[in-house]
């Protein structure tokens, strides 16, 4: 019927003069967009199958091609814009859930780009990270402030498990599944060789992997996919995944295209089954229960492992946060409404959950009212761009963040935002063998490790023109960042002043 | 009264530090800490001076000494009011000034002798230290124009807006003997003038001259105001202060081990000590993390029975230590100590994060 007809989002130029007919790009799109015309004898392309991932772009060897923007387009209308009108007419031939990847697109406002960062001028110097030290050490855990002595005097320490990083920057929870083979042993080399974490999202950890278990965080999702002794006691700590920010509300969704043979093993799922995680932990349905789940966890770990309970940032995070952190919890993270996803309802990212920087500055605020901050470390992603917005984070209160889409973009990722078809032409968020292997993780895990030890001297930079040569001097001085174009109230939840106060 | 702190601004300042101490417990009389600080008049610009004497009150040793600013008789009756409600007062008499032409718009100042109530403070359930900083929290905090700014044992702190040798003279330092001087020329950016803004701050025994701006004040602020303080006036040192109330009163801190963790070892430093030394130190900035001040600080702490001088980390401010027999100087500059001591036994520079910590012979440090 015509009116299931839409018009491709993209449109693929061409320049005959240069195309070579080599025919990469058709070898290389995973979704079959380009095609050699037998009878014209030149390269032609579907382009309703494109999705710009701009693989074919990166590898025509003479600059052929461009993927624009389809300037067709329905008659203006602010109310009814064309992905909402093709989105009807999507739903109205399949009466299906419509899908996307990665994080929430919209044109919600970007807090991070509406603060500013100080420096010193006159009365105090800055500090020059090339020439003094400049620490980024973190660790991460409860802290407590009773002191014991020996009978010599001597303090003993009573610290609770906590984690060392060498910077305050983690690789947030994506699966095995989700992402290949190549993609989490470059984030599992990276995170080892920085000296930080990463996280096995909820499909289980691939026995490959076990070698970098210092540097892993383990997680237990609704599904508890791949969950067992070993692999709870395989970490460095054990995060209970209770709600991410691309979709608050519901569970994990990984179709069945991407439950390959090894993937099946690890997640302990049959092969070619979509792996759906239940919208709560059957064994969670308020504060109390959530505290027995973390004690089993510790107990399944001979309390040597923080116990992470991951969040998705919602209205009310502020009060759900001071339940966590006296529930037992050793680390709370907090996944903002921007973070990314494998897949995610179109309407449950677009629309439900707060910006992690309101939610970040609620939490960190009613825990100190209360008195609580130390019982808890607050770890804070979706999104995290940027070096700057790492120290607006700390500055607001943050003991460190989550990032992944970041690290995806530093693998390669092109944010197509297709990763549910699992024909990532880039091998990230793909099962299929022959695109896996375009990730080459020795490539991958030093890109990952370039990106970290960038932002990291930018971070150093950045701390030093603030005249501070310690991270934790950085951790909730909001005197340090001023707001630029907020209204009173958001400078209020925030705790900022504003530019020129 | 042009109280600081109350429209929400801070104010940076720049300063000169000085301070005497007796290891013998011998006290002398304020006129050489007035001259050795009258040397960096440079350091200072007129907008606050102060001194704070140990030893003092002999013959009131077992009382807390509160030194109270009042705008008004309204402030001073509300005041004495809640004083006389919360503690016995056995002595009180303004304190005694001389007229001095570069010291003006003086506040009303008196001096109280008190110990809390016992029926009071056994009902609070604090010990004797808690219940009175609570109160002086309480008076600073809830009296519109009366502000403590003195409170401890045989202790006393003295300061005004004006040029530290005059705020001396004015106050007549010369007819006080202390086993331990500390003094403070102030060198704010800006202040609407209040007295209270002026150095030495101080907590029950404990009082502080500091010399520098933290870059980690806020961090240090929000932390610290999570165990019951509050941070009224935006001062450094108000807030260093705070922080070294909570780790040796409240926490049980040593001096050292506090200052192991406000001016917490480089973790390249921490890496390099024995076991159990590494142990220690990663345990205590790991623990207070969010106590940690960086940016530029010379600081010297009066205790009872003590002094503590301390730089920042990476000594960003000068200040340096002379001894001279039984006596210890300590300065942002060698001339303040030549000056009242020409013929020293040693001079140096104590490194960046190094405490020096002198305690009377006779012991009686850290008695809190």
């Amino acid at each position: 019927m015509p009116i299931n007809y839409i018009f491709p989002q993209f449109e693929i130029l061409r320049d005959q003069t240069r195309c070579i007919k080599c025919r990469v790009c058709e070898k290389q799109c995973a979704n079959e967009v380009h095609r050699y015309d037998d009878d014209y004898k030149i390269m032609i392309a579907d382009e309703s199958k494109c999705v710009n991932c701009h693989r074919c772009v990166a590898l025509c060897p003479t600059s052929a091609l461009r993927i624009i923007k389809n300037p067709h387009s329905f008659r203006e209308n602010s109310n009814w814009t064309s992905d909402t009108i093709t989105d009807i007419y999507k739903q109205a031939s399949t009466a299906g859930v419509l899908l996307s990847s990665m994080g929430n697109p919209m044109s919600y406002p970007v807090y991070w780009d509406k603060l500013l960062i100080n420096a010193s001028q006159v009365t105090n110097p800055s500090i020059d990270p090339l020439r003094e030290p400049m620490e980024t050490k973190t660790f991460l855990g409860a802290k407590k402030h009773v002191i014991k002595r020996d009978d010599k005097g001597n303090i003993i320490s009573n610290l609770s498990p906590q984690l060392e990083l060498s910077t305050p920057i983690m690789f947030s929870a994506m699966s095995y599944g989700s992402l290949s083979y190549n993609a989490h042993e470059s984030l599992a080399r990276a995170a080892k060789n920085l000296g930080i974490l990463y996280n096995t999202g909820e499909g289980g950890l691939h026995e490959d992997f076990y070698q970098y278990g210092s540097n892993t965080i383990v997680q237990v999702a609704s599904g508890r996919f791949g969950v067992h002794k070993d692999y709870l006691n395989a970490g460095a700590a054990v995060e209970i995944k209770m709600g991410q920010g691309a979709k608050p509300g519901i569970g994990g969704h990984l179709p069945g295209a991407k439950i390959t043979e090894d993937v099946s093993k690890t997640r302990m799922i049959p092969i070619g089954t979509d792996a759906i995680s239940p919208a709560p932990h059957h064994d969670i349905y308020s504060i109390e229960d959530l505290n027995q789940l973390e004690m089993s966890l510790k107990n399944a770990t001979g309390f040597r492992k923080p116990v992470i309970v991951k969040i998705a940032a919602v209205h009310n995070v502020a009060a759900i946060a001071s339940g966590i952190a006296r529930s037992g919890a050793d680390i709370i993270a907090i996944d903002g409404f921007r973070g990314g996803t494998g897949a995610a309802p179109i309407r449950i990212r677009d629309n439900v959950g707060i910006p992690i920087e309101l939610a970040l500055a609620a939490v960190d605020t009613r825990l100190r009212n209360e008195g609580i901050r130390d019982n808890v470390s607050l770890v804070v992603g979706g999104s995290i761009r940027s070096s700057a917005d790492i120290v607006k984070a700390i500055a607001l209160g943050a003991d460190a963040v989550y990032i992944a889409t970041a690290a995806l973009l530093a693998l390669g990722c092109h944010l197509c935002r297709t990763c549910y078809s699992g024909k990532c032409n880039w091998g990230i968020a793909t099962q299929r063998e022959d695109l896996v292997k375009r990730l080459n993780p020795e490539v991958g895990y030093q890109r990952l490790i370039n990106l970290i030890t960038a932002w990291n001297h930018e971070i150093k930079e950045m701390m030093g023109g603030m005249g501070i040569n310690s991270i934790e001097a950085l951790k909730g001085n909001r005197f340090m960042l001023r707001g630029i174009g907020l209204n009173q109230k958001e400078l209020d939840i925030l705790g900022v002043r504003h530019a020129g106060e | 009264m042009l109280r600081e702190g109350k429209d929400n601004y801070r104010i940076p300042s720049g300063c000169a530090i000085c301070g005497i101490f007796n290891k013998d417990g011998r006290r002398i009389s304020g006129s050489s800490i007035i001259s050795a600080i009258e040397i960096m008049h440079a350091r200072s610009n007129g907008l606050g001076g102060g001194f704070a004497g140990y030893g003092i009150y002999p013959e009131y040793k077992d009382y807390y000494a509160f030194h109270v600013f009042y705008d008004d008789d309204r402030a001073k009756v509300a005041c004495e009011e809640y004083l006389n409600s919360h503690f016995d007062i056995v002595n009180l008499s303004r304190i005694p000034t001389r007229k001095h032409p570069k010291i003006t718009n003086e506040p009303l100042i008196f001096r109280y002798f008190v110990m809390p109530k016992t029926a009071d403070l056994i009902s609070s359930q604090l010990d004797e230290q808690e219940y009175t900083s609570s109160c002086v929290t309480a008076i600073n905090w809830d009296i519109e124009g009366a502000y403590v700014f003195s409170s401890g044992k045989d202790m006393g702190v003295f300061k005004a807006v004006g040029y530290p040798e005059d705020v001396g003279s004015f106050y007549r330092l010369d007819e006080y003997e202390a086993y331990c001087w500390t003094a403070h020329g102030r060198y704010p950016t800006n202040t609407p003038g209040w007295w209270g803004g002026a150095h030495p701050f101080s907590l029950l025994d404990c009082s502080i001259v500091h010399n520098g701006e933290i870059s980690s004040y806020d961090a240090n602020r929000r932390y610290i105001e999570m165990f019951g303080y509050k941070c009224s006036l935006l001062t450094d040192t108000e807030v260093i202060a705070y922080i070294l109330d909570f780790l040796i009163r409240k926490t049980g801190l040593t001096y050292e081990e506090a200052a192991n963790v406000i001016a917490a070892p480089f973790w390249t430093t921490i890496d390099r000590k024995e076991q159990q030394e590494r142990e220690k130190l990663t345990y205590l900035r790991n623990t207070f993390a969010s106590l940690l001040i960086t940016g530029p600080f010379s600081i010297i702490v009066g205790f009872k029975g003590g002094i503590m001088a301390l730089n920042d980390r990476l000594k960003l401010r000068s200040m340096i230590v002379g001894e001279k027999d039984d006596t210890v100087y300590i300065s942002s500059e060698e001339s303040a100590i030549r000056k009242i001591c020409k013929d020293l036994d040693r001079v140096y520079s104590p490194r960046g994060g190094e405490p020096v910590i002198y305690t009377l012979s006779g012991g009686g440090t850290n008695a809190y």
